[in-house]
């Protein structure tokens, strides 16, 4: 049910896309989940507005958004930690706080960290595509890269914010993502994964969301020859010729065909969407 | 069968053979392991993913290896479709020249087989189909186009498939059909899921003048 509301896009960023928690379960017809690349920001900025946890909101990698309300709204930031104004005011992360009717929210730029999350409460209610609101940069599917000018509709609201505040994760004083070997770890010389393990490896800036390309030595492969396309997944490390691991991330392709050395944990795939072009991540073992 | 650990939530499968993976895919598909929520079929593998709140990896490779792969596993078809073809395609040429044939054995070979969707992948509604007449079966070109058109049907190694969108693409282009094969707006979005039967009729109608206004 919309309210009628909507959000106007003044700004549209770096790149910033509507995101929900996806499309699970269709791999197999070739659409991949997408969604959020860090969900647990996405959920908790949805939480702090009275939201269900997938409502759908703004992923702004580097910030730089500006959004004007039609009506007053609650909004919430989480995720990467930028300077933000509501109607000139500074408004700070993780905190509900309300934008007044005609107002407009600027982000500012996150001083580290890559992905900021807006949760308006009543949430995004662009028309849902295969279940789902995200937009996968892939696929084809979802509303697309925000544009200046673009109109997002409001959803109705469910609920009422019930926290003020959330803890701020603390911030690391270096990316560590834990991986588990394999499903081709044996595609490649003991050398390789124990690089993988004891280097440090670069953000470029040839990373989006589908995946991450990384700078630092190259992994040597034990075996010569050309995988059969198989299944991929989320925090894969996929190695292609080049010896230098690509991460992939959430609109990653349902299928690949370079061996996979190892893949990120779970837990540390938020992780890794925080990390940007020119920050260093640490693979240890999970 | 070898199963392979593939991160905090899923497992890979790998099997001998296209057919394996049909009759593994049929058996999780038939009888999932507890905690399995979603296949992805591959080439030579299945991909597992489970609830790792409820499933390990360990007792997901036990249930795993537990299981008998039976060609009576594999259910029939409940139905075949049919697709047509329009054989214009820039490539079909070429690939007569390297398989020996004429171009109209070539159409008589790629419509006289039955094919199954081994798996989808590449993009939304991409069918890899198994079946291909072995005679056909040719290297995907040395330089992919930038653009191949939806609809675009193609051969390249020991499959044939439709392309559902424009999209770059190194399959060796035989004809274009004007069935519209991904919708996501309809549900399902694609006829074209693993298993599926499919065959490819000669579609020898006059090209419309206008592009685009054809019907199905």
């Amino acid at each position: 049910m919309s309210s009628g509301a909507q959000l106007l896009v003044v700004r549209s960023g770096f790149g910033a896309t509507v995101q929900d928690l996806g499309r699970p379960g269709l791999a197999a017809l070739g659409v991949g989940r997408s969604g959020a690349a860090d969900p647990e920001a996405l959920r908790l900025a949805n939480r702090l507005v009275g939201n269900p946890e997938d409502a759908a909101g703004i992923e702004a990698p580097m910030g730089g958004v500006e959004v004007e309300f039609g009506r007053a709204a609650t909004c919430a930031l989480a995720g990467a930690e930028c300077a933000a104004w509501a109607g000139g005011r500074p408004v700070g992360p993780y905190a509900p706080f309300t934008v007044p009717a005609g107002a407009r929210l600027r982000l500012g730029t996150p001083a580290r960290g890559l992905r900021v999350y807006l949760a308006v409460r009543g949430g995004l209610d662009v028309p849902a595509e295969l279940g789902s609101r995200a937009t996968d940069t892939i696929a084809g599917l979802g509303p697309g890269r925000l544009a200046a000018g673009l109109l997002l509709p409001l959803g109705a609201a469910a609920g009422w914010p019930r926290v003020d505040l959330a803890p701020r994760p603390a911030p690391a004083d270096r990316t560590v993502l834990h991986v588990i070997p394999g499903p081709r770890d044996d595609w490649f010389t003991e050398e390789a994964f124990g690089t993988l393990l004891s280097e440090p490896y670069t953000v470029t800036s040839d990373s989006d969301r589908v995946g991450m390309r990384l700078d630092g030595p190259p992994l040597a492969r034990a075996r010569v020859g050309e995988l059969p396309s198989e299944g991929m997944v989320c925090g894969a490390l996929q190695v292609p010729p080049s010896g230098r691991p690509i991460l992939f991330l959430v609109d990653h392709p349902v299928t690949g065909g370079y061996p996979v050395i190892a893949v990120v944990r779970r837990p540390d795939l938020g992780t890794a969407a925080q990390a940007r072009p020119g920050d260093t991540v640490h693979f240890r073992l999970a | 069968m070898r199963v392979l650990r593939c991160g905090s939530d899923a497992v890979l499968i790998e099997v001998e053979d296209a057919e394996q993976v049909q009759q593994l895919h049929a058996a999780l598909h038939a009888a999932p392991p507890t905690g399995v929520t979603e296949l992805v079929p591959a080439a030579r593998t299945v991909l597992v993913r489970y609830d790792p709140a409820v499933a390990d990896w360990q007792r997901l490779r036990a249930a795993v290896t537990a299981l008998t792969l039976a060609e009576a596993a594999v259910a029939a078809p409940a139905e075949t479709v049919r697709i047509p073809v329009r054989y214009d395609g820039p490539d079909l040429a070429e690939v007569a020249r390297a398989t020996g044939l004429t171009p109209r054995q070539v159409v008589e070979r790629h419509t006289a087989a039955h094919y199954r969707v081994a798996f989808c992948g590449f993009a939304p509604g991409f069918a890899y189909l198994t079946g291909l007449d072995p005679r056909l079966h040719v290297p995907r070109r040395a330089e992919p186009r930038t653009r191949v058109p939806a609809g675009a049907v193609a051969i390249a190694d020991e499959y044939t498939g439709i392309y559902p969108r424009q999209s770059p693409g190194g399959w060796q282009l035989l004809g274009t059909t004007a069935l519209t094969l991904w919708d996501p707006t309809a549900d399902p979005p694609t006829r074209l899921r693993p298993g599926t039967a499919v065959r490819f009729v000669e579609d020898e109608s006059e090209p419309d003048a206008e592009e685009g206004s054809r019907s199905a």
